[in-house]
Order: structure tokens, then sequence, then C-alpha cells
């Protein structure tokens, strides 16, 4: 399947699990566990960073306006997918493994911890910066604190499960690139 | 001027970022003036009609509850036929009917519709409803909407042509008018961004006499809503030290959790109250 097409079913199907099971969930009143912005931790190394922020923010805005509510998670997404690549150039070990494989997974990042890294960091300020705008309008600093970390971790143990359930076959290609 | 565009280039993928963020929190901020624009026309369908299908299947599952609601209502409703009251004297003759003229030539000022629940959400900050009614089915914008029970779930904020948003109580900006059941104090009924089903209502002074259980009706100081429907029961008070208001939280009357079906309540009246008080205000200001 050409990667564009396989994008576009992950994007669709993401969207929907995210509107249709995950926002209804909402434990202690107080956690919601997102995990749309998979698409984004799973986008293709080689994509240009302008190109990403923008789809990015056709992403959260897609979500924002499921929610009628334009803004929050399209401010998110942006702000994550402009740090991915730092990350990425951090935490990628070996010379050239970014040409080698296509996508961002525990393969591809050289073990399971550095991928961790990779995705607790980036659902952290995902989650940060959307509760924080949030807080900016009900203004409830411990409140935000809390909301923060609880929702982080739901999230990223969903990313571990779903990273176990879906474990996505990275083709090693020839390094020619 | 070389320089210039050796920095745009330089900074140009963090340029982007901060246009990006700009424009999101643009729209967080001036949310009503895009809303209008955009939304109304194409967003609102495309979603309303993915939110339909969703429906279809979620509704299924909640026949049950539903059905039990309406037989509430029904029952309600069955007790107020006029078969039911007899009187020794039957000068006058009582006809249900719909026109906006009762015998007594009262205008008949509000208009109950009902509509399906399209979507629904309680876990955000900012809760919306979408009615699957809109323009072309008499929805109007700034309408009251309630559940079977008489219940207050929130005011429609914007129609597109077969779908209405509808701001729920669960909304930083949602603001009603209540009164309480016992004593008559009036105050405000707003959202504090926690708990689903829990609504604090402000504004009451400390020399009210409120107690646990009591009643919070809304108060028909607006057009939105008429006088008597239920808002919720006060489930805690709690006395504000730094000033004379006690804050009180409620226990919705509406379940927001479960909503399948609701009724907009339109105004007939309501143009005329709005300009009347508009020369009100023109007179003053000049």
């Amino acid at each position: 399947m050409s990667t564009l097409i396989k994008n576009i079913i992950r994007f669709i199907l993401l969207i929907l699990v995210q509107v249709y099971v995950l926002d209804r969930v909402h434990i202690h009143f107080m956690v919601t566990p997102y995990i749309y912005f998979l698409f984004i931790l799973w986008m293709p190394f080689k994509l240009g960073r302008t190109a990403q922020m923008l789809i990015a923010f056709v992403l959260g805005f897609t979500l924002d306006s499921f929610r009628h509510n334009p803004g929050f998670h399209a401010a998110a997404c942006v702000l994550i997918s402009y740090l991915r690549p730092f990350l990425i150039n951090i935490l990628i070990p070996q010379e050239g493994a970014d040409s080698n494989y296509e996508e961002p997974s525990p393969k591809s990042m050289g073990g399971f911890m550095p991928y961790l890294l990779y995705a607790g960091v980036l659902t952290f300020v995902h989650h940060a910066w959307l509760f924080f705008l949030e807080a900016l309008q009900f203004g409830n600093f411990w409140y935000f604190i809390i909301k923060t970390l609880l929702s982080t971790a739901i999230s990223l143990l969903l990313i571990i499960i779903v990273e176990l359930i879906f474990s996505r076959k990275q083709q090693f290609r020839t390094n020619t690139v | 001027m070389r320089n210039i565009f050796l920095f745009i280039r330089r900074f140009f993928n963090f340029i982007v970022l901060l246009i990006l963020q700009v424009f999101s929190i643009y729209l967080i901020v001036h949310y009503n003036t895009f809303h209008n624009a955009v939304f109304s026309g194409v967003m609102n369908e495309v979603t309303g009609k993915v939110n339909t299908e969703y429906n279809k299947v979620d509704y299924y599952f909640q026949l049950k509850k539903t059905n039990q609601q309406l037989v509430k209502d029904n029952e309600r409703l069955r007790n107020q036929l006029k078969e039911n009251f007899e009187s020794p004297d039957t000068a006058t003759k009582i006809i249900s009917d719909s026109i906006p003229y009762d015998t007594m030539g009262n205008l008949r000022k509000w208009m109950y519709l009902s509509a399906k629940v399209v979507s629904n959400s309680v876990t955000a900050q900012n809760n919306f409803i979408v009615l699957g009614r809109g323009t072309a089915q008499q929805l109007k914008k700034d309408e009251g909407v309630i559940d079977p029970n008489n219940g207050v779930v929130g005011i429609i904020t914007d129609v597109s042509e077969n779908f209405a948003v509808v701001m729920s109580l669960l909304h930083k900006d949602s603001k009603i008018s209540a009164k309480l059941k016992n004593g008559g104090d009036a105050g405000q009924v707003i959202w504090d961004g926690k708990d689903p089903n829990r609504l604090s209502l402000t504004d009451i002074r400390k020399s009210a006499k409120i107690a646990r259980g009591d009643t919070v009706y809304t108060s028909g100081f607006t057009t939105t809503f008429p006088y008597g429907l239920m808002i919720g029961t006060i489930d805690e008070i709690i006395p504000d030290k730094s000033t004379n208001n006690y804050l009180i939280k409620l226990k919705s009357t509406a379940n927001f959790y479960n909503l399948q079906y609701v009724y907009a309540i339109e105004n007939y009246q309501k143009d005329e109250i709005t300009r009347l008080l508009k020369n009100a205000n023109n007179k003053t200001n000049n």
C-alpha cells in the first residue's frame, strides 16, 4: 500500500476512534485519553517540516470541528509536529536510520526505550499545551497540572498497547538514499 | 534586504509555527465570529452527517432509557388532559389546539419543538450538543433547549440548514438566570468546568433561606426560557468568605450523559421584547 493511502486511512480511523470512543471516556471527571495524535508521531521521516506542521494543523482542526470548539487541538498538534524533528535527531541512534526506515517505530528508533521517550515527551507537550489553553479559560492551576500528568500517563499506556497490538512491519530499505 | 530574506529562510519553520499558533489562538479567542462565518455552513453539515450515522448505532443501545423518559413524559401530559378534570359548569369550552390564540384571546408565547440529539459531549471543558433539526425545520438561534423531564439543557448557538448546535449548560460561557423555588431569590447558574451534572449557582445572598434539596427554577427574566423549568436541586452550600454570597452546588435535573430527545423552545414574543429593549437603550444613550 502506498504511503499516502495508508496515511489517509490512518487519519480517518484515528479521528473516528478519538471522537466516538475515547472522547466518551472521562475517568474521575478529569482524565480523557488521547490517541489521535499518533498520526503525527507516525508521520514519515522524509516529509518536509513545513508540510508536517500544515498536516498537523489539519488533523487538529478536524478534531476541533467535531467538538465545535476550533483552535485547541490544532494549536497542540502544530506544536508537537514542530518539536518532532528535533526529538528524532537527538534520539535516533544509528547513522542514517531515518533514511533506512520509513517512519518512527520501536524498530527504526533502535529499541523500545528511545521510542517510548519520543512518544512520552510529545504526549506530555501535547497535553500540557492543550490543557494550558483550556485552563486559561477556567483558571485552575493545580487541576491543570494533575490533569496533564494523569492524562499523559493514560495516553502513553494506550500508545504502548496500540504499538504492541498493531506492530507495523518496517521494511529495511537499502541505504542508497 | 538580503539579510531579511536570509533570516526568513533560516527561521522559516519557526515562523510557520508562530503563524499557525497565533491563528489557532485567534480561533479560540474569537470563537463566535469565526463560528458564524465558517462553521454554520460547511463544517456543521459535514460533522453533523457523520454524527447522525454514528448516532443510529448509539441510539439503539439507549432505547430502553429513552423509552422510560418518554413514558414518564407521556404520563405527565396525560394527567393534564382535559378529560381528567370535571367542572360542574360547562359554560366555557376548552379547545386544545396549536393555533396562536386560545379561546380567551391569549397569545401563544412559547412553542415546543422536539429534536433528536445527534451528538453530545460531557468530557470536554466546553461541551456542545448537536441536534438533527435546523432552519429548514423551524429551529432558530438563541432558543432554549430542555430534556423530556423539563430539565434545562442549554441554548442553541448556531443553526445550519439541517443541524443545530446547542451550547450545553456544561460550557464556560453558559449563564442561565435562575430562581429559588423557596424564597424566590434570583441568581445565575454557571459551570466550573469539572464535574458533569454538577452546576454552580452564584449571586445568592447569605440572607436567603436555603436548604439542601431545594429546587432551582428558570427565572423567566430572559427571552430564552419560560418561568419554572427545573435546572437542578441544591446539593451543597458553601458560604463564600470574601463576599456576602453563597456558593451553591446544584445537581442538574437533566442527565447530560444520556440525552436522546430534547425540546427546543421558541418564544413568539421575543422580537417584540428585544425591539423594546433596543429602543429603551437608544433613548438612554442619546
